[in-house]
């Protein structure tokens, strides 16, 4: 097909014949991608190779100088005169290996085990042993030193040979003064970037290298340091997270006939189980059973079946070791035995469901107002914006937690209704989960349509008046203009933004957290997520409430997966990417 | 006659046309207002809460019955401010003077020169505003340190997070235009890498190191007790990540203008701190402002550090403790005294600085 058979072709057809395109061309560009994912290993170690190679070689042509500084780094720029140079070459060595053979050492032996002796207790004195914890940060952060070192080591020999090279053809060697003045002119960048690096390398890349890792181990408060050890467990958190969906805690249906179904309950110790069922005899039978039981039961009603009117009962097994509850339960409703993998599937769809809203609901909506009060004919258009701005000015926890607090059981807008009789009962706004959904998309309206305003009637204001003037004097009316004019120019223009707000709304901690804390809580969900919690959220109630730091950290990978993932995609697809020629 | 006609249609389209414009005008206005009522509710009931003086939690009124300011005396209840606590001993007394003496010798070194040229006019301008900055930040610290809050929780958290935002204003807005400044200008080896390598950090959620850099913390001895600067270090550390937008604003500044300096045996130095800083002053305010701004609301990581130690929670954390704990009947409208004092400040600034906040955020989003 050539250009113009593509340009007779309509809207839809163009769309499959783009969207088979980028099929068919997705095999290759997979091919395309192992490819240079593997020319980029060949190249790595070929470069690895030359260095290696540069090394050698550097040493057999090298003078005495240069060999004693294999051993003693910066000897030869010292000896070349070059003090300043040798001195830090010198003085970086000595702390490296005092830090080496002192404290990293001890630390990096550890870390394929991370420990073998447990804390134990002696009598009253508790006899401390290793702590997993510091063995897998100190052994990663000696990695990092190791790694700097050796990359300082190359540069004292690339140094000294390149030293060597000048001194015979006869130029002579910066001095301390000349390298001084370079670092506030052509090696600015580094003194600039030296501060920023060190930081990042230890408040980011660190921590982050270390929550990789722990996604591999079995980090969670049962085995806390230091009283506890933790270990290397391989892939088996994933498997919590994603793949296991079965209901390992042993519940097996059976159905008798005549509508009686038995469930046997094979509860693991410390395992709870809670089983909901509108048969009062099944109740009445649990009863029994939990008399002669020796396993931990209870039982309560919970409330009202809506469908059939019926009393909802609740059983609560808390099993001891090898105990087998049997229970027979009609009309059984729902067995409570949420697993991980099914609490992240819906906590990841509902992440997306509000990512989606809270970007796009906030998108529209902020421009729809931009475009208002940038009317010609509107006046105060300074006033409008200023009460608009207030949300971004108020700190959040400020103004989130007061408009949660006015929508509660006992808040603000209730009582008014309820003073007004209008309703009798609370409306259940952070009790319901949907209500609480739609809720925290509206209040998230009231939050991001000011920064969309500002964001919107700056872009608004370049785009060129005359495409207006000529679409009104061709007698489009406001919405095909804005079809036709605005949308396009804007969705151009703003693609990497909406990208970013996207994967920023995944991300977005705070309204959530202020307003409803991921509640209410869900009988479905499993490690205290509620309805309402996104996964950055349920990861937060994972280390500061459950201390189940494994499984956050296979989280937190997950949700970079899924931002990277999204990234790359829409990258692909973001017009202002494609074509950057369009609307210049 | 015959030419009146199409005349008189036209008048008629038109008058419809205005007619029609009036209406959509007037839906536009009915909008913008119901909107306004909107936005403004939540903070005019915040305000009227907080002069409430029916105890109790929340009720079902706007307008209080009983006015009172007890809300806010409880707020500052057992602060003291009092000059003499700058010369309190020898130390205090000490550091008074070697703080004040720094304002004036920067102010002597950086004011001595008289200027030659239109460069070095613009580059007096600069050590000017330079100067005055110091000389504010000096005064700040003087003031917060003539304020003991031992006896009071509000004033001492606000004073935290007071000193936080202005280190973090101070430290981030360096960070910043440092990496922005390398990365827009400065051509080398592993600037793409860096890039790259920041892009990918960026994705990883926030909160998943939040144990490690605790421990990482506790190993200086910065959290609970020392939560304070242990806070100003983990959020100017990174903070070099942010340089998008102030990188995005660089770019826009003519090369040409670098390159010439520069033949004139201007350093790279000279270059940032007299061409390149002068013109990016939106970018920079808009960069203090957000390292302002920012600890004002930080609650997780605030919490997190000064676990259970009340003398070094901030804002964020103390009111929320208020407004969370089991009891928040009792100090409902102390939340709410305690909000509007926060919100006050933060709101003048940035309605202050709206301007610079704009190109900002506009900027950013143009650029990804």
């Amino acid at each position: 097909m050539n250009d113009l058979d593509f340009l007779k072709l309509s809207k839809p057809q163009k769309f499959l014949y783009n969207l088979k395109k980028l099929i068919f061309s997705l095999p290759g560009r997979f091919v395309g991608a192992v490819k240079g994912l593997l020319m980029w290993i060949v190249n790595l170690i070929r470069g690895v190779g030359a260095v290696i190679a540069d090394i050698v070689m550097t040493y057999v042509h090298g003078d005495w100088k240069t060999k004693v500084s294999y051993t003693v780094m910066g000897f030869g720029s010292m000896a070349r005169g070059q003090r300043l140079r040798g001195a830090l070459f010198f003085i970086f060595q000595t702390v490296f290996n005092f830090y080496l053979f002192f404290f990293g050492f001890k630390y990096l032996s550890k870390l394929n085990t991370l420990g073998t002796v447990e804390t134990a207790k002696q009598g009253r004195v508790t006899v401390y042993g290793d702590n997993s914890f510091l063995i897998l940060l100190y052994g990663v952060l000696t990695i990092f030193f190791v790694a700097a070192f050796l990359y300082t080591w190359y540069i004292n020999i690339k140094q000294n040979k390149i030293s060597e090279q000048i001194l015979k053809s006869g130029r002579k060697l910066k001095t301390a003064k000349d390298d001084l003045a370079s670092m506030v002119d052509d090696q600015f960048h580094k003194t600039l970037l030296a501060i920023p690096t060190l930081g990042v390398t230890l408040f980011t890349i660190l921590p982050i290298i270390f929550m990789i890792l722990v996604a591999f181990t079995n980090y969670d408060n049962q085995h806390q340091p230091p009283q506890k050890l933790f270990t290397w467990v391989g892939f088996e958190n994933f498997e919590t997270l994603l793949a296991s969906d079965t209901n390992d805690l042993g519940v097996d249906l059976q159905d008798k006939g005549n509508g009686v179904i038995t469930m046997t309950i094979t509860a693991k110790n410390g395992d709870i189980i809670t089983v909901d069922t509108t048969d009062a005899e099944a109740a009445a039978a649990a009863d029994a059973l939990a008399v002669d039981s020796t396993a931990n039961f209870a039982s309560e009603v919970i409330g009202k079946d809506e469908a059939t009117g019926k009393d909802i009962y609740r059983f609560t097994f808390m099993g001891e070791a090898g105990e087998d509850v049997v229970l027979e339960a009609t009309n059984w409703i729902y067995v409570a035995t949420p697993s991980f993998s099914h609490t992240f599937k819906q906590v990841l769809l509902w992440t997306l469901i509000w990512a989606f809203f809270a970007t796009f609901l906030n998108y529209f909506l902020g421009m729809l107002v931009a475009i208002m009060i940038n009317k010609k004919g509107i006046k105060f258009k300074k006033l409008w914006r200023t009460i608009l701005v207030m949300t971004i000015a108020i700190p959040q926890f400020i103004s989130l937690l007061y408009v949660s607090k006015m929508f509660a059981a006992d808040g603000l807008i209730n009582g008014m209704l309820m003073s007004w009789g209008w309703i009798t009962e609370p409306l259940p706004f952070w009790t319901n989960a949907n209500w609480a959904r739609v809720l925290i998309i509206v209040i998230n309206v009231w939050i991001g349509i000011p920064y969309l305003m500002l964001i919107a009637t700056g872009i608004l204001m370049n785009i060129p008046a005359d495409l207006y003037e000529s679409a009104r004097i061709d007698g489009a009316n406001a919405f095909q203009t804005y079809m036709k004019i605005t949308l396009p120019y804007m969705l151009f223009v703003t693609g990497p933004y909406l990208l970013t707000s996207f994967t920023g709304n995944i991300n977005n901690f705070n309204v959530i957290f202020l307003l409803s804390g991921g509640k209410p809580l869900a009988m479905d969900l499993a490690g205290n997520a509620g309805s309402t919690d996104l996964l950055i959220t349920w990861l937060y109630k994972m280390t500061v409430t459950d201390s189940n730091y494994k499984l956050a950290a296979v989280m937190g990978i997950l949700v970079f997966v899924v931002c990277a993932v999204i990234n790359l995609v829409v990258y692909n697809f973001i017009p202002s990417v494609k074509n950057e020629e369009d609307f210049q | 006659m015959a030419n009146q006609i199409p005349e008189v249609q036209n008048e008629k389209k038109l008058r419809s046309k205005k007619g029609h414009e009036r209406q959509v005008n007037a839906t536009i206005y009915a909008i913008l207002i119901a909107m306004s009522i909107i936005w403004l509710c939540p903070f005019v009931f915040l305000v009227l809460q907080s002069f409430r003086g029916e105890s109790g939690g929340q009720v079902a009124y706007v307008i209080p019955k009983q006015w009172t300011l007890d809300n806010y005396r409880f707020l500052f209840d057992g602060a003291v401010v009092s000059v003499g606590l700058l010369f309190k001993d020898l130390p205090a007394t000490l550091l008074t003077l070697a703080t004040n003496a720094i304002g004036v010798l920067a102010a002597v070194f950086f004011l001595r020169r008289k200027p030659k040229n239109p460069i070095e006019k613009i580059e007096l301008s600069t050590k000017i505003k330079g100067t005055a900055l110091i000389f504010g930040a000096l005064l700040l610290i003087d003031f917060i340190r003539c304020v003991d809050a031992t006896n009071c929780d509000f004033v001492h958290w606000f004073m935290n997070t007071l000193i936080i935002a202005l280190f973090c204003a101070v430290i981030q807005t360096m960070m910043v235009l440092c990496v922005s400044y390398a990365l827009s200008r400065m051509r080398f080896k592993g600037r793409k890498l860096i890039m790259n390598v920041v892009l990918v950090l960026g994705m990883f959620p926030g909160f998943l190191t939040m144990i490690v850099l605790y421990y990482l913390l506790k190993m200086l001895g910065l959290t609970q007790a020392g939560a304070v600067p242990g806070l100003i270090l983990i959020s100017c550390a990174s903070s070099g990540m942010g340089y998008y937008i102030s990188k995005g604003f660089f770019d826009t500044i003519p090369k040409s203008l670098d390159e010439s300096a520069r033949i004139d045996g201007a350093t790279r130095l000279q270059v940032f701190y007299s061409i390149i800083m002068p013109m990016a002053k939106p970018i920079v305010i808009y960069t203090i402002l957000m390292g302002f701004m920012g600890p004002w609301g930080d609650y997780v990581f605030a919490s997190y550090v000064a676990f259970g130690h009340k003398a070094s929670y901030n804002v964020a954390v103390g009111l929320y403790r208020w407004v969370n704990t089991n009891d928040y009947q009792g100090y409902f409208t102390k939340f709410c005294a305690g909000g509007v004092l926060v919100a006050i400040p933060i709101t003048l600034l940035f309605m202050a600085l709206q301007k610079y906040y704009v190109e900002g955020v506009t900027g950013g989003a143009v650029k990804g």
